[in-house]
């Protein structure tokens, strides 16, 4: 069993050494082999994660002769990061594989570069390797967006990504610092924080991994640079980037802080994981761009885990660990879901791009008769968002739901009434998912063409085609087979909150306690498809022969008049009339969102116009205090700047005089 | 090691230390552009008399190389080559303005204390500290030569001292490695700064070698 170990381990240090190689030879190389070598890499790694997690994952680690001067880089290979392993080499493969359909531009050498880095970072075995990891990860993401000239995206990401090092870094060198200044996660585990250090890495933690995962209040830059990247580079950001700033965030908290934190660390969580879940959700339903609409589902989801995490955390500290476990098995099951559907709807988003030269939906609709088989794909991916039985992302959140409405077993008035608020939160999440979900599905795919382009949109090329079609299988299977996943995941449950759920998801079902009944996808699916052909053969066995139209209220939007083949496209339920609803009971509370109508005066001849401003509250509580910061520093340096050389030597000396004072006398007692 | 520990090879390796020390009060107080160079000249000397000392102190024949080379350097060709270019440009005989001599000179013997006090607790150690106290008093002394003169020159010559009092660290240190590399490389930097930039752009561009008036340039620009 450890040798398996030792060779999974080793392979995947060759993986990325040949990802990190390959992305600096296809700088010169021609750049078609880095698109080749990343879709061969990830084969190899998603090999080797599950025949690891079909081993039993016994740990191993790895030293190899790299990193800070002295000392050697620590690799290691556990259920977690083995589990983390798969997402990203399922997620890497197809963004490699749709890369070959992108154009080999500048930014080629890029994309394995930063599947190595995010390898490496799931690998590490030490505090360096996880900060060169991460640090890589964000520079290749920026560069990957920066080479696309979106410069203010890259850059807000570079940004964002810096000080959420910093304090990545604090809290690896407080966890370092308590283990006597050794790096390496074994000797950290041993030696757990406690007390007020254990608050600053929980904190520290919260700000690092939370900024590069996209969690709520810094998440502006992740919708911005989704919607920027190329689309196999957002769907790969999407649904593995954001899933390895989370198993930081796993790894810092659950493992490297020992088990014995106290049950309200999962508070923040809760409280951070709702609020991107409700935001995210509710911009995907205004946002008119489709990657944006798949943006704000991705900040949704990262909220969606971060619960799942919250809730493991509390119930863990409350010493409840079959809870524990169902929450964060709910929040890996999830994972890997939007990890596959994410990317899936990414890359479809690209499709439609691609195929009807547009990404808003203004301009969209009727692509289901032009793309049969980008809209089925869609199809399987948007169920998944919206939670719908039997889909990936039904079970995952299904699980979440089984364990926020098992969280009032935890002690504490407040940490009750605080689960009590998150299953409203998580409840109105899902709701809201459901609803873009069908506004992108209904508006950009069914319907009438909105533009003449639409109407003549061309179907995604063959092996666009085939990507598509293996991630929506691959959502499909583990839609269908939950309990297989889990069993994938119980090396890491079992690790992290000592229960795992080995007892209660069998093949065929996954029940919340061992003596409930629980869910069975396949059942589900089956009953589904049962009465789906009841219905088609009912409809086929009592149906009169011909058709007639009804009267039926259609909003205005009419069948097409002889004299405008298509219809008027203004006159079709849109995007943004789908949003309206919710925009006016929820965006004016949570998005500041305003409705302004521009009324022609009599006798003008131009349409009237509505307009509709919306800001993230995040942001602007965030960024709007820093922007306003900037021009005050300039003052201030204008200030401090002096004139000529003396003035300058003065205040250096005058500075080296008073410390060299302040030794001196310091020396004398 | 080897080579003669004994308190008379100290004392005429402080009386030398020293007398670099005492030169540096010369060069601030010296007024005349020509007089501070034939100042800084002369505490070459004992620079590089100090460094061949020690040289033989330590058997260190490499510390001698480095004497010779200071003499060479900043005894013989930096100065004369000061005086020409103060020749060519014409203010070798004007006076260089500078504040009145007594806080100057009290501000300098308080950083005489300083550097002292600081060297003055690990003097029971192996290292023979005091030197270093006179190195540092040597390169606190030229930085305020640097800040308190107005004019171009002294300040350049305010910098080579400090150079000075480096080189005076560099070979009072037992068993340094590098001395002789160390003490080449402050001689050319000393070297570019006398022939680079400094006073012929200087005087080139402004016809004035006064720095204030180029702080006073840079005030009316903004």
């Amino acid at each position: 069993m450890a040798g398996v170990s030792a060779a999974v381990l080793t392979g995947f240090a060759v993986v990325v050494a040949a990802l990190l190689g390959l992305g600096a030879a296809s700088a010169v190389a021609p750049r078609r082999i880095a698109a080749l070598g990343s879709l061969g890499a990830c084969g190899v790694g998603f090999v080797l994660a599950l025949a690891y997690l079909l081993a039993g994952a016994a740990p191993a680690t790895l030293a190899v002769p790299l990193g800070l001067p002295g000392s050697w880089m620590t690799l290691a290979l556990d259920g977690l990061s083995g589990f983390f392993l798969l997402v990203l080499s399922a997620v890497g493969a197809a963004a490699a594989a749709a890369a070959l359909e992108a154009d080999a531009d500048a930014t080629a050498p890029f994309l394995p570069v930063l599947l190595g880095a995010m390898a490496l970072t799931l690998l590490a075995g030490d505090a360096f390797a996880l900060v060169l990891g991460l640090e890589l990860t964000s520079l290749a993401a920026g560069a990957l967006v920066l080479m696309r000239h979106n410069d203010s995206a890259a850059l807000l990401h570079i940004g964002v990504a810096l000080p959420g090092a910093a304090c990545l870094i604090a809290a690896l060198a407080l966890l370092a610092g308590g283990a006597g200044g050794d790096f390496r996660f074994a000797a950290i585990r041993a030696h757990p924080p406690e007390g007020w250090p254990a608050v600053f890495v929980l904190v520290l933690a919260l700000l690092g991994a939370g900024a590069k995962a996209g969690l709520v209040p810094l998440h502006g830059w992740l919708a911005r640079l989704l919607v920027a990247a190329p689309m196999h580079v957002s769907a790969l950001m999407s649904g593995a980037m954001t899933k390895v700033a989370l198993y930081v965030l796993v790894r810092l908290l659950f493992d490297l802080s020992g088990p014995a934190q106290p049950g309200w660390w999962g508070a923040p969580l809760l409280v951070l994981g709702a609020a991107g879940a409700v935001l995210g959700a509710l911009r995907a339903n205004m946002a008119d761009d489709i990657k944006a609409v798949l943006a704000g589902a991705t900040v949704g989801s990262v909220g969606l885990i971060v619960i799942g995490l919250g809730l493991a955390l509390a119930a863990r500290g409350a010493d409840l660990s079959t809870l524990a476990a169902l929450a964060l098995g709910g929040a890996m099951l999830t994972a890997l879901a939007h990890g596959l559907f994410g990317s899936l709807l990414f890359l479809g988003a690209g499709a439609v791009h691609q195929g009807a030269g547009s990404r808003s939906l203004v301009r969209l609709g009727g692509l289901i008769h032009r793309m049969p088989v980008t809209t089925a794909a869609v199809l399987v991916g948007a169920a998944s968002l919206a939670a719908l039985p039997p889909s990936a992302g039904f079970a995952g959140q299904w699980m979440l739901f089984q364990a926020v409405l098992g969280g009032p077993r935890i002690d504490g008035f407040g940490l009750q009434t605080l689960v009590c608020v998150v299953a409203g939160l998580l409840a109105l999440s899902a709701a809201l998912s459901a609803a873009a979900a069908v506004r992108l599905l209904g508006v950009a795919f069914l319907g009438r063409p909105r533009s003449p382009r639409a109407s003549a949109a061309e179907e995604a090329g063959q092996t666009m085609r085939t990507i598509l079609i293996a991630l929506a299988v691959a959502s499909g299977l583990v839609g269908l087979f939950p309990g297989g996943v889990l069993s994938l995941a119980e090396p890491a449950l079992r690790r992290l909150v000592s229960a795992g759920m080995a007892d209660r998801a069998g093949l065929l079902a996954v029940a919340p306690q061992a003596d409930l009944p629980g869910y069975s996808a396949l059942g589900i699916a089956l009953i589904l498809a049962l009465s789906a052909g009841l219905v088609v053969w009912l409809v086929r066995a009592r149906a009169v022969p011909g058709h007639r139209f009804g009267p039926v209220w259609d909003g205005g939007f009419g069948p097409p008049p002889a004299w405008l083949p298509f219809g008027d496209p203004l006159t079709q339920y849109g995007g943004a009339s789908f949003a309206q609803p919710l925009q006016r009971v929820l965006g004016a509370a949570l998005l500041r969102a305003r409705e302004t109508v521009d009324m022609p005066s009599p006798g003008e001849t131009r349409p009237a116009r509505i307009a509709v401003a919306m800001e993230d509250p995040a942001e602007r509580a965030l960024f709007g205090p820093l922007a306003a910061l900037r021009p005050r520093l300039v003052v201030l340096a204008d200030r401090c700047w002096l004139p000529g050389i003396r003035r300058t030597l003065a205040v250096v000396f005058a500075v080296l005089v008073f410390l060299l004072t302040v030794v001196a006398i310091v020396e004398q007692f | 090691m080897g080579g003669h520990h004994g308190a008379f090879s100290l004392d005429v390796a402080h009386l030398l230390g020293g007398a670099v020390l005492v030169l540096s009060f010369g060069l601030l107080y010296q007024r005349r552009l020509g007089g501070l160079i034939n100042a800084y000249a002369a505490q070459s000397c004992v620079l590089a008399a100090a460094a061949a000392w020690q040289g033989w102190v330590q058997s260190a024949p490499a510390l001698v190389v480095t004497g010779l080379i200071v003499l060479g350097g900043a005894g013989v060709a930096i100065p004369v080559a000061l005086h020409r270019i103060a020749g060519r440009l014409q203010f070798d005989r004007a006076v260089v303005t500078q504040p009145g001599i007594f806080p100057v000179m009290a501000a300098g013997v308080a950083l005489v204390l300083l550097a002292v006090l600081l060297a003055a607790p690990a003097a029971a150690q192996a290292l023979p500290r005091e030197d270093l106290a006179l190195a540092l008093a040597v390169v606190l002394l030229g930085q305020l030569m640097m800040i308190v003169r107005p004019a171009a020159p002294a300040q350049l010559v305010g910098f080579l001292s400090l150079l000075s009092g480096l080189i005076l660290g560099i070979v009072g240190v037992p068993g340094m490695r590098l001395a002789v590399e160390l003490a080449v490389a402050v001689l050319v930097l000393a070297g570019a700064a006398v022939a680079g930039v400094y006073l012929l752009r200087i005087r080139a561009r402004f016809e004035e070698v006064d720095a204030g008036r180029l702080e006073r340039l840079g005030g009316a620009a903004q």
